[in-house]
Formats: C-alpha cells, sequence, structure tokens
C-alpha cells in the first residue's frame, strides 16, 4: 500500500495500543491516546482538536475490534470497551467497519460548477441537462443536488471546463459496486456484494474504512493457557529489511509458542492444483482456474456465477496449513499472519484457524516491543519445503508452482489475471465461453499478495527479497 | 577519486514500518548526476527513535545531519544542499 499520514496514524494508533499492553496500562491510559496525538495548541487535521481527538478515539475502538454502528453511548470510554474485548470469545464475521464520525466528508454530487463559470449566453450545461438540475444564481451555474443523477453532459458540455468531476475515491476503487451512501452521505458496505479486496481501505483519504483488528485477541491468547502458533504468509519475506529465518526469528520473540510457513501447506496446494488439473483436462473441461486468493473466490461467488465449475476446489495455503497446524496443536490458538483483509476474512470462515493479524499489525507489535528483527535470533526454516511455494505471493507464483509440478505431463497455457477490477472481470466472465488459455491464475491485487492491503514494503521491492526466498531454497 | 557522500536510511524494524519502506527506492528516483555523487547505505537501526515519542521516523543519515520523518524528496533535496555546501 502506498504509505500516506492516513496508513501511518493507523500504524501509530496501533503501536501505542500494543505499547500500553505491554505495559499493562491499557485500560488505564487508552483514553489518553488521542488527546496525546492531538495535544492543546497542536494543528487540527480537521475542523478542530476535538473532531481529530473523536476520529481517533473511533478508530481505536475499530482497532479494538469493534463495529462503530454499534456504540450505544457516546460517553462509553475506550477503557471500557478493552474490558468488553477481553471477555468476548469471538470475533466478528464482517471484518470491515465505516468510522462515520471521519467519513462523510465526500460530496453526493460527483459534479461542481467551479468559479471559472462565466454565467455565458449559451448555457450549454444547462440546455444538455435532462433532469432540469441546473439553475442559475447571481450569473453562475448551480447544480441541484436532488436533482443531479451524475450523468456528466453539463461537464461534457461546458466550453470553459469551469465544471468538475469530484470522484467518492472509495466507491470508484471498489470494483464490484459493495459501499455507497446513505442518506446522510456516509457510506456502507454491502456484503453481499464485497468481494473484501480492501480497496475501500486504502482508498479512503481519511481512513474512514476500517479493519476490525483481532489484536486484544491475540493478547488475551497469549495471556492464556493454550499455546498460539503462528502460521506465516510467505510474502512476509519481503516485508523486512531482513532475511526470512530473522523475520520468523522476530514473531516468535512476540511469544507465539511456534512459527509455521504457509509455504508448507502451499506445497499441498501445488500437489492438488496439478493432480486436478491433469484430471480436469482429461475430463475435456476447456480450462481451471486457481482459488489461493479468496478476494477471487468471493468474486466469483457474488458476481461471476459462470465461472464457478472452472474454480479449482483445491484449498488454498493458508487453509492446508491450518489443517496441518491443528493436527500438530489439537488445542492451540492457530493464528495466521498474511497481507490482506481478504485473509482476515477466510481466517474466519476456516474450521482450523482462529485468528489474524496482518502485516501492519505485526509490525506495530514488533515496534510495542523493541523488536527490530535485523537483530533476531533466525529461526531455523522447516526443510524441504519446494522454492516454488515461496514465491507463490507475487504474480505468476502460482502458475509456476503448478506448472513445474505438471512439468511434461501436459501442455499448460497460461492466463495471468493479475489484478482484479472492473474490467478484468468482465473479461474473467468472458472466459466462460472463450477462455485464451488452459490454466488461469487470478490475484485480485495487481503484483500478487506483496501488493495486498497491509503490507508494509514497497511491492517492488519486496517482489525483489521473495525473488532472492526462491533463489535460496532452490540451493538447499 | 572523489569520496562520495554517504546516505545512510535506517532499516530498523520501526523505521522500516513507519513508512522508510519507502526510502529503499530512493537510488531509482534519484537523478544520474547525483547518483554519482553519493553512496547509498542500508543501515541497521540509526538509535535516532530510541526516545519515548517515536514520532519522526523513518530517519536518514545524509552525510552527518539526520533527517526525521524522512521522503525520498527531503532526502533529495538533503543530498542537494550538502553537495553544494
Amino acid at each position: 500500500m502506498a504509505v500516506n499520514n492516513a496508513v501511518l496514524m493507523r500504524r501509530e494508533l496501533l503501536t501505542r495500543l500494543a505499547k500500553l499492553y505491554n505495559k499493562g496500562e491499557l485500560e488505564l491510559k487508552i483514553d489518553r491516546i488521542p488527546l496525546e496525538l492531538r495535544p492543546k495548541g497542536s494543528q487540527a487535521s480537521r475542523c478542530c482538536l476535538y473532531k481529530d481527538r473523536a476520529m481517533l478515539r473511533y478508530k481505536l475502538m475499530a482497532l479494538l475490534g469493534f463495529n462503530i454502528r454499534d456504540e450505544e453511548d457516546e460517553l462509553t470510554p475506550l477503557s471500557e470497551y478493552v474490558r468488553r474485548a477481553f471477555e468476548r470469545t469471538e470475533v466478528e464475521r464482517e471484518p470491515l467497519t465505516v468510522v462515520d464520525e471521519v467519513c462523510s466528508a465526500c460530496v453526493k454530487t460527483n459534479y461542481v460548477v467551479t468559479n471559472m463559470c462565466r454565467g455565458c449566453l449559451a448555457r450549454p450545461c444547462m440546455a444538455n441537462c435532462n433532469k432540469g438540475a441546473i439553475s442559475f444564481e447571481n450569473g453562475q451555474a448551480h447544480i441541484d443536488h436532488t436533482k443531479c443523477v451524475n450523468c456528466g453532459l453539463c461537464m461534457k458540455n461546458c466550453p470553459y471546463h469551469a465544471i468538475v468531476y469530484i470522484p467518492v475515491p472509495c466507491e470508484e476503487s471498489c470494483p464490484v459496486g459493495a459501499i455507497s451512501k446513505r442518506e446522510d452521505g456516509t457510506e456502507q458496505i454491502d456484503y453481499s456484494k464485497c468481494i473484501y479486496c480492501g480497496r475501500c481501505i486504502s482508498s479512503c483519504p481519511f481512513g474512514a474504512v476500517m479493519e476490525k483488528s483481532h489484536i486484544m485477541d491475540i493478547f488475551k491468547a497469549f495471556a492464556g493457557p493454550k499455546k498460539v502458533v503462528a502460521m506465516v504468509a510467505p510474502a512476509i519475506a519481503g516485508q523486512f529489511k531482513a532475511p526470512l529465518p530473522q523475520i520468523l526469528g522476530a514473531i516468535r520473540e512476540l511469544g507465539f509458542d511456534d512459527v509455521i510457513e504457509v509455504a508448507r501447506g502451499a506445497d499441498e496446494t501445488t500437489e492438488n492444483e496439478a493432480r486436478e488439473f491433469l484430471h480436469k483436462m482429461a475430463e475435456g473441461q476447456a480450462f481451471m482456474t486457481t482459488s489461493c486468493c479468496p478476494s477471487y473466490i468471493a468474486a466469483v461467488q457474488k458476481h461471476m456465477p459462470e465461472i464457478k465449475p472452472f474454480v479449482s476446489d483445491t484449498l488454498t495455503p493458508m487453509q492446508y496449513t491450518a489443517r496441518i497446524a491443528r493436527e500438530r496443536y489439537p488445542d492451540a490458538v492457530l493464528v495466521f499472519v498474511g497481507p490482506c483483509l481478504a485473509k482476515r476474512y477466510e481466517t474466519y470462515c476456516d474450521p482450523n484457524a482462529d485468528l489474524m493479524l496482518n502485516f501492519e499489525e505485526i509490525g506495530s507489535m514488533f515496534i510495542a516491543r523493541g523488536i527490530d528483527v535485523a537483530t533476531s535470533a533466525s529461526m531455523e526454516l522447516e526443510k524441504g519445503i519446494d522454492s516454488t511455494s515461496r514465491g507463490y505471493p507475487v504474480t505468476s507464483g502460482v502458475m509456476n508452482a503448478v506448472k513445474t509440478k505438471i512439468g511434461d505431463r501436459y501442455e499448460v497455457r497460461p492466463v495471468l489475471v493479475n489484478g482484479l477490477n472492473k474490467q478484468s472481470i468482465r473479461e474473467l466472465r468472458g472466459y466462460a465461453k472463450s477462455c485464451p488459455g488452459n490454466m488461469v491464475e487470478v490475484m485480485a491485487c495487481e503484483g500478487g499478495c506483496v501488493s495486498g492491503g497491509n503490507v508494509i514494503a514497497n511491492p517492488k521491492i519486496a517482489t525483489r527479497q521473495i525473488a532472492d526466498v526462491v533463489r535460496m531454497s532452490e540451493q538447499e | 577519486m572523489e569520496k562520495k557522500l554517504i546516505v545512510k536510511i535506517c532499516t530498523g524494524t520501526l523505521c522500516y514500518v513507519m513508512g522508510g519502506a519507502e526510502l529503499q527506492l530512493l537510488d531509482e528516483q534519484l537523478p544520474a548526476e547525483l547518483l554519482a555523487q553519493v553512496e547509498i547505505q542500508g543501515s541497521p537501526c540509526l538509535d535516532c527513535c530510541n526516545r519515548e515519542d517515536s514520532q519522526g521516523a523513518p530517519f536518514v543519515k545524509v552525510g552527518d545531519r539526520i533527517i526525521a520523518s524522512a521522503t525520498i524528496e527531503k532526502v533529495i533535496d538533503a543530498i542537494k544542499n550538502e553537495l553544494n555546501a
């Protein structure tokens, strides 16, 4: 994710939360965080310090794992939510919450008349508006927001370019139209459409769409009697400026009883995808698509029914790893460490995995504990993991693994869908009738999991580091 | 050979998470004539963050100067300043 102040603020809040927890002062001091970040006399980013502080308070509420809309009493302090978080036994199914207090900054009507309007005689804006939404006040055009339907004809017809288009970033970034305005202007997410791609989170310039973090539930697990085991996505190898064994060692240092590489599960995914592909080809099916990206799977279920028969039934690396981890540790709390919102949803749905930590959250936990990954003790990597499994998180990585496994048993004609957007979803639907290859790899994020919504490292750098790890594993 | 200006980018975890990861692309964005005059190094924690208030990360050291809340633009400006000094 491109770094900006909204992203950094989220990481700052996570770090402060984790620091207070580590000191045993979370309940006592959490309500002070908004004041510390916006002290008296400091500059407000919105209308005033009080608004800023209220926004921070709500963001903390989301990081504590709560749905902002569930707030019953505005006077309930964050300390009370800390208590409730420790009492709850389950995390919520839907991973997103919109912070209304932070949102509603965006326009309802996408077209705005600027001061450049000359109030000309021709008035083509008015003449071309089929809805009668344009009138003239004080010699300038004015758009009636109750009549405007956002068709854009006024902008197209204005000879002075005086009318501009103002997007609603979350709505514009959503590839499936799952986020929209309520009457009062705040945004709501339609979970019958949402594919958990996380674009709304990254695109909102105010950081109004938040993930409900499991961080409190993980703290609770650490404090409890059960073992806590981390299952770490292969994308982690690109996230810190340190070799993979040290990154895994640093994760262990956080208090996990064991750390298992999800690349282990990827071995099984590759094996089964290859078997399934050969089977489907023998049956005469036109093509098969991979199934590792839960955002893609949600898109198929909710928006591309015609593709359903072509998606492989093979489980994802995380799901196989959770199965292995559950066998090894029947009573443990299993925590998946991954790059994105979609994987949080997948973790929730998986019968074996319990909780999810994203890369930002784990980075913040490192900071709070004063762990510098580069000086952490290395953990020995599990032997025998296929090098191609460590290459999964980069676009074409899954394809490469499965194709290598198939070898010369069948001619694979690869098609890569590198990023889901309105256009690629349309193209994918077309594949049901005519597909340009026989194996389709789909990753919702352009570039692969290294570009997931909660990554720390720049995807370019992460991609290079992943390639290094793959090379190192080949030489093993 | 002329001595090159040393640019140390902190790759400690705190700096890295707080936006320092982006600074790894400095060499790609530095104009060629400047790139020839500097030596970019990744550095273990520069020890600038060990204050109660961690705000100010990520840190970069250009010559002897510490740049706080570093961005690629800020670092390029600092390099120009140092080279012209």
